[in-house]
């Protein structure tokens, strides 16, 4: 599918950047017209995937969190959410609904699901020691 | 971010704006602070000036919930949006009998 437009981001994985992160992001779908719950979607799932990179990935270290948005001619957004962090050694066992790695931080271990819940297309991949990258995809407007 | 009112041993605190990571640890210790000092017998978190909620919402709910254990009351949460049930229903928090 024809790319229509692109956009590349990074910002040092601080936690007041989420709010930056999801206002980017925002803005960059905004001439697709999204209804408000689809942009309400779109925000949460990039909050979830931008907090994860600081809280999580970067949890020892400091570091850029790397955000790359598209979208192609019927209006899908493909956004890629990526950061230099400690990894995961099993994505799958992090997926599941409920899992944390950081409980006494009161992280509710939501984060994966909210963002399969609010996509129509998650994808993640993580090497320990090197980064995580998540991809996630959603139509804006019936695919026309 | 947060406005607070203490009345007949209710603590009720009204939460503004957006409900992230970044924001849920200053509303966290806001609340904490004010409970631990007036140990109310209920503390009511109002959602109905949230705009935006991710999942750190819930841990910020459950740490609520396990704080006012501590301390002997009850916690409730009223005036959520359809958006924000929508992710308290992915978390068990229903189960907890906090949601009014
Ligand atoms: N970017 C990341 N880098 C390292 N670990 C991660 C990353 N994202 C998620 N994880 C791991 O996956 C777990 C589940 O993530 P999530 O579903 O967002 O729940 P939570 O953030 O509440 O713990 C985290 O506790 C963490 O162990
Ligand atoms: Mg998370």
């Amino acid at each position: 599918m024809k790319t229509v437009n692109e956009m590349k981001l990074s910002f040092p994985g601080k936690s007041c950047n989420e709010a930056f992160a999801r206002s980017a992001v925002a803005a960059f779908v905004m001439n697709l017209d999204p209804t408000v719950s689809e942009l309400s979607d779109l925000k949460t799932a990039v909050s979830e995937a931008v907090t994860n990179c600081i809280v999580h990935g970067y949890r020892r270290q400091s570091g850029t969190v790397f955000l790359n948005g598209k979208i192609d001619e019927n209006g899908k957004v493909t956004l890629r959410i990526r950061d230099k962090g400690c990894g995961i050694a099993d994505v799958a066992q992090a997926m599941q609904p409920l899992f944390t790695t950081a409980a006494d931080e009161e992280r509710a271990g939501l984060g994966f699901a909210v963002m399969q819940s609010f996509c129509d297309r998650v994808r993640v991949t993580s090497a320990p020691g090197k980064g995580t990258t998540v991809t996630l995809e959603k139509q804006i407007g019936g695919d026309d | 971010m947060i406005e607070t009112e203490y009345q007949n041993n209710v603590l009720t605190a009204y939460i503004r704006g957006e409900i992230d990571h970044d924001s849920a640890a200053k509303i966290r210790s806001r609340v904490d602070g004010m409970a631990q000092e007036l140990k109310p017998h209920t503390l009511r978190l109002d959602f109905g000036g949230v705009s935006f909620m991710d999942s750190s919402g819930v841990g910020l709910v459950m740490g609520r919930y396990r704080q006012m254990k501590l301390l002997g009351g009850a916690l409730q949460v009223t005036n959520y949006s359809d958006n924000i049930y929508r992710i308290f229903a992915m978390s068990g928090l229903e189960g907890l009998g906090v949601l009014r």
